[in-house]
């Protein structure tokens, strides 16, 4: 098993049939997850972020459907385990944390009933015990008096508590790999910053692989050791996490980098992206990003491989940022 | 919690005021209250003196009052046709009334959560068509109809079921009971049905919708992501929800069930309170007609109130509001 | 664009430009359930309307009932071997077909007719509601709400035991019971609509209240008002057969789909099915017909579900 990765992802198709068409919504997505990692998934609503996270969990729901590729989970193919396998793998071995933490817990059940009820889905041991280790996941993300909390319904705690109580959920049994789909977007920011830190501290004392799925770039730059950014259903710049931010060469993610404020920019006016993402229903042959691009020419019309321009650092395009780098920094 | 009971407590007896203001003016108003109230049969001094007696010569504000006294203390008049108190007549048939009213409901969530709990998990199925289909069947004929043919089938061609009557009885804490024998649950069994056929169809519905919302919340998703069965996730995750609106709906339509059972007590010919009001009337009996219609009034407001706080005890996000 | 330059003048008046009239009626008939439905009402509303002259007999006229036809199975002929009875015959010997078109006439009568006062009572008082607001609103709509907490059967029994029992009495019962759902879907499309900024330019226009109400947001608030009143009119049809069923409602001598059925009841447990069987088919035929188009009318007219 040690010569596995903890993830990888290779040429992941999901697609969604729907009467319109078929909406390609994850369309050829690969990358790797080493042990102990951080991946950043980035990219606007709509770009297939989220599909990719639930492809793994193996949450797709009809009409769409894993249409081809493969994810190797330390190297077994989770596209190909039925039903029963993946349910056992689910928030056993592979955790993932929602993004919106006031829906994610059923709001009629006390939390000890949807904690416990993790425990007891994928070890046989008794209640006491299951309560026990769901008194300390909740001690260990900072929930204080856990013991008492456990007898609270969801709607008792505060958005920042019960996002904490879904990551010690997920926690529960110390995953191998947490998928996390935006789990700060919905929070303040002083809460985001704890949670970060909570998260952060977890997966380097417990060697948990982490999928960090967001828009925001500031949270990944922190946080991932790798960065993949996609747009309509696929990855347009994959590499290191400080040198894609440091020098993008997509013009996509440089367009990102650049409409966030900075305090190293004071003064000048942010950079927009002109346009919007497209439908992924009516996607035009080639690069999908080429409405948008300031450096789109004739050969946009036929879609670029994504390929390595620089060690470690891939890019689906035809006219990266190779010459410009000292632009963004 | 103590003010909202207090505060529903306060809406349910200012509703029953102003539903016996309501039946006092439709009985002392708008109809003659002493061809109402005084048997046709009474000669003119037996009139004069009733009339003198009851204070119908009072102004009508004071006989309100009048009247509201009296029923305060359970006197809602005398039935000229069977010549005992109307209240003592409606209580002696409630429990046979009550018996049917609850094997309806019983039957309506016996035979609709499973209906609409399949339809609402497999919406494309053949199965769940046809069980939507028949819900808008239940829903548009008229009851009396379905009766009617459900005695043509089970009773005249098929023979399996008694067509009337409440079959023998069992006496349990001083009330007749039919469902105890065997004889009264067959004559139990077509009755009930066809009360419960709309409750069955609205069950159908909103377990179905309520399944289908309650699937598509992020907290089913993480519920699967948390690696539980399918079966922890359906009736735990997603009944448990569910279970409220259908409960809620259910328990208030109980009113509406024992109003229904008019109809089908008189198919039936089960001796309940909705077949004396119907025969009362037919013959006029005000004063029975009267206190069927306060007794009613007043179990329906009961019951509003009841589910409201049953709501209460079940959502504990209605729960907590209060603190 | 494409579309203004067909509608130039002088374009062919095939190529005219979809009015929203003919867009409802495209959009009705793609429901071949709803169309059928729609066919079998109209058949059902000609054989009522046309009962005197095609009826085979006038059930109201005691003079050419034999009351020695009385309860003849389906097929019979009658004594004089001059007509057949095709649905048989019930205790009186009159023909249970004509009964049954005459029959429809009264419940389609009743059903219909206090179904168009319950909508104008009901939808003048949501109009009003709506567009004064305030009290008048408040206590119109605890009003809609106290009348939708009790049940249709039991304020009918209500009314019936203070008036008595009669066919005008029925039609009180049944505008009582409806005009609290029409109250409150205009009420609630009205609210919607008079925030509207052509209400707002009609009232800088100074134009009188009533000619607002009625010209300007009665029009706007009519497909959910259609919606409702064809249910309703399936409702008050189902009420009526009840009540006379129950024997609360026309008098014997003409009696209603209700009545006809109540009348054989008896005779059915000795098998004689006929009398109260047909005049039930009729009655569910009716409702069922009503309900398929208005069904489909909620679809096609609800804006919700308009992509």
């Amino acid at each position: 098993m040690a010569d596995h990765p903890t993830l990888e992802v290779r040429n992941l198709q999901t697609h969604f049939f729907t009467r319109a068409g078929v909406v390609k919504a994850v369309d050829d997505v690969s990358f790797t997850v080493g042990r102990g990692k951080v991946l950043g998934l980035v990219g606007e609503s709509g770009s297939g972020k989220s599909v990719t996270g639930f492809s793994i969990m193996g949450l797709v729901d009809p009409p769409g459907r894993i249409a081809g590729g493969q994810i190797l989970f330390k190297g077994q193919d989770l596209a190909k385990l039925d039903d029963e396998a993946m349910r056992k793998l689910r928030g056993n071995r592979i955790a993932m944390i929602f993004q919106d933490p006031m829906m994610t817990l059923n709001p009629v059940l006390r939390v000890d009933t949807q904690m416990i009820e993790t425990v007891l889905a994928h070890e046989k041991v008794s209640e006491e015990e299951a309560r026990r280790r769901a008194r300390d996941a909740l001690g260990m993300v900072g929930i204080p008096s856990p013991e008492e909390r456990l007898k609270a319904y969801p709607h008792q705690f505060s958005g920042g508590m019960r996002q904490r109580v879904a990551i010690a959920i997920a926690l529960l049994h110390r995953p191998d790999l947490i998928v996390a789909d935006e789990p700060t977007t919905a929070l303040d920011v002083t809460i985001q910053g704890q949670i970060l830190a909570e998260v952060q501290k977890l997966t380097a004392t417990t060697g948990t692989s982490l999928i960090w799925i967001t828009h925001d770039l500031s949270v990944v730059a922190g946080l991932a050791d790798d960065i993949a950014v996609m747009y309509a259903g696929k990855i347009v710049e994959y590499g290191d996490v400080g040198e894609v931010l440091d020098a993008p060469l997509h013009p996509y993610t440089h367009g990102l980098i650049g409409s966030v404020p900075s305090r190293n920019r004071r003064g000048e006016p942010l950079r927009q992206i002109p346009g919007m993402t497209p439908s992924l229903l009516s996607l035009k042959p080639g690069c999908a990003f080429r409405a948008r691009c300031p450096r789109a020419q004739e050969d946009c019309g036929a879609m670029p491989d994504l390929k390595p321009w620089l060690p470690g650092r891939l890019a689906r395009c035809h006219h990266p940022h190779l010459d410009t780098r000292e632009e963004a920094a | 919690m103590s003010v909202y009971l207090l505060r529903r407590l306060i809406q349910a007896v200012g509703v029953v005021a102003a539903m016996s203001i309501i039946v006092f003016i439709g009985v002392f108003a708008i109809g003659d209250p002493v061809e109402i109230l005084i048997s046709p049969d009474a000669d003119q001094i037996e009139r004069e003196r009733a009339i003198r007696a009851l204070g119908l010569d009072l102004p009508l504000w004071q006989q309100y009052l009048v009247f509201l006294g009296k029923a305060l203390q359970g006197d809602l008049g005398r039935s000229f046709v069977f010549n005992e108190p109307a209240l003592q007549l409606i209580l002696q048939r409630m429990p046979a009334t009550l018996e049917l009213a609850i094997a309806a409901t019983v039957a309506a969530i016996l035979i609709g959560l499973p209906l609409g709990l399949y339809a609402g998990l497999r919406p494309n199925s053949l199965g769940a068509k046809t069980i939507m289909a028949g819900s808008i069947l239940g829903f548009s004929l008229p009851t009396f109809w379905v009766g009617l043919m459900l005695i043509m089938v089970f009773a005249v061609q098929l023979g399996w079921l008694p067509s009337t009557g409440r079959g023998e009885t069992v006496e349990v804490l001083g009330l007749r009971w039919s469902f105890l024998t065997l004889d009264g649950l067959a004559h139990l069994v077509m009755p009930a049905i066809n009360l419960a056929l709309f409750k069955i169809s609205l069950v159908i519905r909103l377990t179905r919708a309520g399944v289908r919302e309650t699937m598509l919340m992020d907290y089913v998703k993480f519920a699967r992501a948390k690696g539980l069965t399918p079966f922890r996730v359906t009736f735990v995750h997603v009944f448990k929800n569910i279970l409220i609106p259908v409960v809620t709906v259910t328990g208030l339509e109980f009113g509406s069930t024992i109003a229904f059972s008019v109809v089908t007590e008189s198919i039936f010919a089960w001796p309940g309170m909705g077949k004396l009001i119907i025969d009362s009337i037919n013959v006029l009996d005000r004063p029975v007609i009267v206190a069927y219609l306060m007794i009613i009034v007043l179990m329906f407001i009961t019951i509003n109130l009841v589910v409201d706080l049953t709501y209460s005890v079940l959502d504990p996000r209605v729960r907590l509001e209060g603190k | 664009m494409s579309v203004a330059l067909r509608a130039a003048p002088g374009t062919p008046a095939k190529d005219r430009v979809e009015t929203p009239f003919r867009r409802f009626v495209s959009e009705f008939a793609e429901s071949k359930l709803a169309l059928l439905g729609l066919a079998v009402f109209v058949a059902i509303a000609l054989l009522a309307v046309l009962a005197p002259w095609i009826a085979p007999q006038n059930p109201y006229d005691l003079a050419v009932l034999d009351i020695m036809d009385g309860r003849l199975e389906p097929g019979s002929r009658n004594g004089d071997d001059t007509m057949t009875y095709w649905l048989g015959t019930d205790d009186q010997g009159r023909d249970m077909l004509s009964g049954i078109m005459y029959g429809l006439r009264i419940s389609l009568v009743v059903g219909a007719g206090s179904a168009v006062i319950a909508c104008i009572v009901g939808a003048s008082l949501g109009l009003l509601a709506a567009y004064a607001g305030g009290r008048t609103d408040s206590a119109i709509m605890r009003l809609v709400d106290l009348q939708l907490s009790f049940p249709a059967i039991l304020v009918a029994l209500m009314i019936l035991a203070f008036l008595g029992k009669s066919i005008t009495n029925v039609v009180i019962a049944i505008v009582v019971v409806e005009w609290a759902y029409y109250a409150r879907t205009v009420r609630g499309t009205a609210l919607v609509e008079r925030r509207r900024e052509y209400i707002e330019a009609a009232e800088c226009l100074a134009l009188p209240t009533h000619r607002i109400l009625f010209r300007h947001l009665l029009p706007n608030c009519l497909p959910p008002l259609i919606v409702i009143a064809t249910m309703q009119v399936a409702r008050a049809i189902a009420l009526e057969a009840t009540l006379s069923f129950l024997g609360l409602g026309v008098p014997i001598t003409e009696p209603s789909l209700g009545l006809l059925i109540s009348n054989g009841y008896e005779y059915m447990l000795s098998g004689k099915y006929w009398i109260s069987f047909y005049p039930g088919i009729a009655l569910l035929v009716t409702i069922v017909s009503i309900n398929l188009v208005g069904d489909h009318l909620r679809d096609v007219l609800n804006p919700r579900l308009k992509k």
